[in-house]
């Protein structure tokens, strides 16, 4: 399990704090206003965003200050999720090793990753071929071989239309039940929440809430979420 | 607490800095131990340095009020020819001195072309040596920069802004006041000063067309004191007035100086609704006319002139092109060596003050850091035997300052979109580099490089210190010709360093783009 203990991030006037522990193998949807620290949250358990305090620990192991590369987690961003100058299967076998010095075996895993996202036959394609969809499974086929046990999403797929979207959506529930992957997914849309996650951690007026049980919330929402919700 | 990751680390940039930094101060230290306390400036030192003040104002203010009109005119007319125009206004930075004044020459010399149409005319002829071709020289480099930079200026004022004046019908007047005036106060402080500076460390025009007590840059000077006296305190003390003078002018107008940039674009003109009368109209032509025959007449005359005297040149010229290539090739590389790095290092902070750094280049004169260098090296070894491998280092910092100009600010961007990717993979060290970053830059690479190989090429700086009889660059052998009135073989050498300047320019450039392409 992830545990976050007395974390407090200030951006000049911007400040959030948290404080919670995440169960291995569950999906949390992060929700909030815009620019109430979603983004920020994320990338701080990534370790993008400098901490003013607080404690990061995974499985008892304390991650606060491991460079982003070594944290038991990957991070699909809102947007520049693939080097545009790298083929698809580069862009995927950096996953497994960044020095792109792959054997056989590593070939034959990141070509596997490929056709589990149905993309076996764009491998030699740079991203800019490739529609946002298929460049969406590029990125989800490199979170496949880098097998991290916590997946966190920025909203990746927010320029995608609703019917890819979903289908983007769908594919991720598979992927993380099949790997076992904790999810912790930023979504602006109440759809979401009901159909994918089982937790929610609300961001708002500077605190990310530790996470409630996302049916009960959804259909009992304390007063900031329902002004939220709308 | 957790820090911000940094995927590009920092010390391989602070080794670079720290070994520019070296370069300049270790010449600084040779300088010092030859300075005598008791020796000061002489009268005709003295002279040199007001020369050197004096021309570098002149140029300075001619090319930047030419510049003016030039500019203003390119920025608000459309043409046949006009982005080939403005690809033209680059060339001046990369073509060699020598091969300029070769040009300038057949234009504005004894029996040039512009005296013949004096003559026709009955007008007394000019003559190009002394003060005012120093300064005709200075003013054929710069016009173009100073053009370029005005332009960039033009064509960063809102659409808007001419759209607002069209509808309001602005008298030109007016216009100019509204609109021009103001951009003109902000933009030509900084041009006018970079030029200064550039103007003050001044050598191989000076050489070629200048000399004597009355023209004499403190460039030249520290030369004259070298080779013809061999008086190494006096060009140590010389040296020192020269880092004084260009070093503290840099440090000044480094507050000023805007953003430099070398590289392509800008031959997307505004849609504009003024200057429409055929006064405004007949002025602009007549300015873009006269500035474009400014230009191309000296760089036809050196091609015209080279192919009539190829065949006379002789053996050496082509050893010595062989010379400057491979001085070309050191140069590019140990400019890649340090400008990556430091483009890393300056990119990953916020504020841009580690690129001082980099203008140390442009500040710390190339004979000021040879002087040093040559009195360092001349008590263990012959410093004839190091000429071009000293040429290649001291041409490489020279580019330092532009290229870092060219290479970081893509570098930020490059880090800004995919930092954080790098991170979360775990891309770091020379990973990053081959992976991400030389991709992403291949093109500026390039370009940077095409840069400092073709001003090394043609560079007649450090070399007329340290080189012997036996030893020379293509530039100093095209000057020994010079000076052995051997005109029309010079002028076939001019040719093949205008080719091969241009060329090592070119391929690198294109090398750049080809890569990112594929």
């Amino acid at each position: 399990m992830l545990r976050i203990e007395g974390l407090e991030i200030v951006q000049g006037a911007f400040c959030l704090t948290a404080n919670m522990t995440l169960e291995v193998g569950l999906k949390y949807a992060v929700i909030g206003p815009s620019g109430a620290g979603k983004s920020t949250f994320l990338g701080a358990l990534c370790g993008f965003v400098p901490l003013r305090a607080g404690r990061l620990f995974w499985e008892g192991q304390e991650i606060t200050d491991q460079d982003p590369g070594r944290r038991p987690m990957t991070m699909l961003f809102q947007d520049n999720n693939l080097f545009p100058h790298l083929t698809v299967l580069q862009n995927v076998g950096l996953g497994i090793r960044p020095d792109l010095r792959l054997n056989t075996a590593e070939k034959t895993q990141v070509e596997a990753a490929l056709s589990r996202v149905g993309l076996a036959d764009q491998m030699i394609k740079k991203p800019g071929a490739l529609s946002g969809g298929q460049q969406s499974r590029v990125a989800l086929a490199r979170v496949l071989v880098q097998a991290r046990p916590l997946l966190l999403l920025d909203e990746p797929f927010a320029a995608l239309g609703p019917a890819l979207r979903n289908e983007m959506l769908d594919l991720v529930q598979d992927l993380v039940a099949e790997t076992g992957a904790t999810l912790i997914m930023v979504t602006h849309a109440p759809d979401d929440v009901r159909r994918i996650a089982d937790q929610v951690i609300f961001v708002g007026s500077g605190r990310a809430e530790a996470p409630k049980p996302a049916a009960e919330l959804m259909d009992n929402p304390p007063p900031e979420l329902r002004a939220y919700l709308g | 607490m957790a820090q911000r990751a940094d995927p590009v680390k920092r010390h391989l940039g602070l080794t670079a800095a720290v070994f520019t930094v070296a370069v300049v101060v270790l010449a600084a230290v040779g300088i010092a131990t030859r300075i005598e306390p008791a020796s000061g400036l002489g009268p005709g030192d003295w002279a040199a340095v007001r020369f050197t003040v004096h021309q570098a104002l002149w140029s300075a203010g001619i090319s930047v009020l030419l510049a003016i009109p030039v500019a203003r005119a390119l920025a608000r007319r459309q043409f046949f020819g006009r982005g080939a125009l403005v690809t033209v206004l680059g060339a001046p930075f990369i073509l060699p001195v020598v091969v300029a004044v070769m040009g300038l020459l057949a234009v504005f010399g004894r029996n040039g072309w512009a005296n013949v149409a004096l003559d026709f005319f009955g007008l007394p002829p000019v003559s190009i040596y002394g003060f005012h071709g120093v300064v005709l020289a200075h003013v054929f480099f710069n016009l173009p920069l100073a053009t370029r930079l005005l332009l960039q200026g033009w064509q960063s004022v809102p659409a808007e802004r001419f759209r607002l004046a069209a509808q309001v019908r602005l008298t030109p007047w007016a216009m100019f006041r509204a609109v021009e005036w103001p951009l003109i106060r902000q933009i030509v402080p900084g041009v006018a000063a970079l030029i200064f500076v550039i103007c003050l460390t001044s050598f191989a025009v000076a050489l070629t067309l200048g000399g004597g007590p009355r023209a004499t840059t403190i460039e030249l000077a520290i030369y004259q004191a070298f080779r013809f006296d061999f008086d190494l305190g006096r060009a140590a003390l010389l040296s020192l007035t020269q880092l004084v003078l260009a070093g503290g002018a840099a440090l000044l107008a480094l507050w000023i100086i805007p953003m430099i940039s070398v590289g392509g674009g800008q031959d997307r003109p505004l849609a504009r609704w003024d200057g429409r009368t055929v006064s405004q109209r007949g002025l602009d032509v007549l300015f873009v006319g006269l500035a474009a025959c400014f230009l191309l007449l000296p760089l036809f005359a050196v091609v015209l002139r080279g192919l009539i005297g190829m065949p006379l040149v002789p053996q050496v010229v082509w050893q010595a092109t062989g010379a400057s290539f491979i001085v070309a090739v050191i140069s590019v590389l140990v400019l890649c060596l340090l400008a990556l790095p430091m483009a890393g290092w300056i990119a990953s902070k916020r504020s841009g003050g580690v690129e001082a750094v980099g203008l140390l280049g442009l500040s710390a004169s190339p004979l000021m850091i040879g002087t040093g260098w040559f009195i360092l090296i001349n008590p263990v070894m012959n410093p004839a035997d190091l000429a071009l491998p000293v040429t290649a280092l001291i041409n490489a910092l020279m580019a330092l300052p532009f290229c870092l100009r060219i290479l970081v600010p893509h570098l930020r961007d490059t880090m800004q979109d995919f930092g954080r990717l790098s991170a979360a993979l775990g891309l770091r060290g020379w990973p990053l580099w081959r992976w991400v970053v030389l991709p992403r830059l291949a093109p500026q690479i390039g370009f940077a490089a095409g840069l400092t190989g073709a001003l090394s090429m043609g560079d007649l700086g450090v070399i007329a210190l340290f080189a012997d009889a036996d030893r020379a660059t293509l530039p100093l052998q095209m000057y020994r010709l010079m000076g052995a009135y051997q005109m029309e073989a010079a002028a076939g050498a001019a040719l093949i360093l205008l080719v091969s300047a241009l060329g090592i320019f070119w391929t690198c450039d294109a090398m750049g783009r080809r890569y990112a392409s594929n």
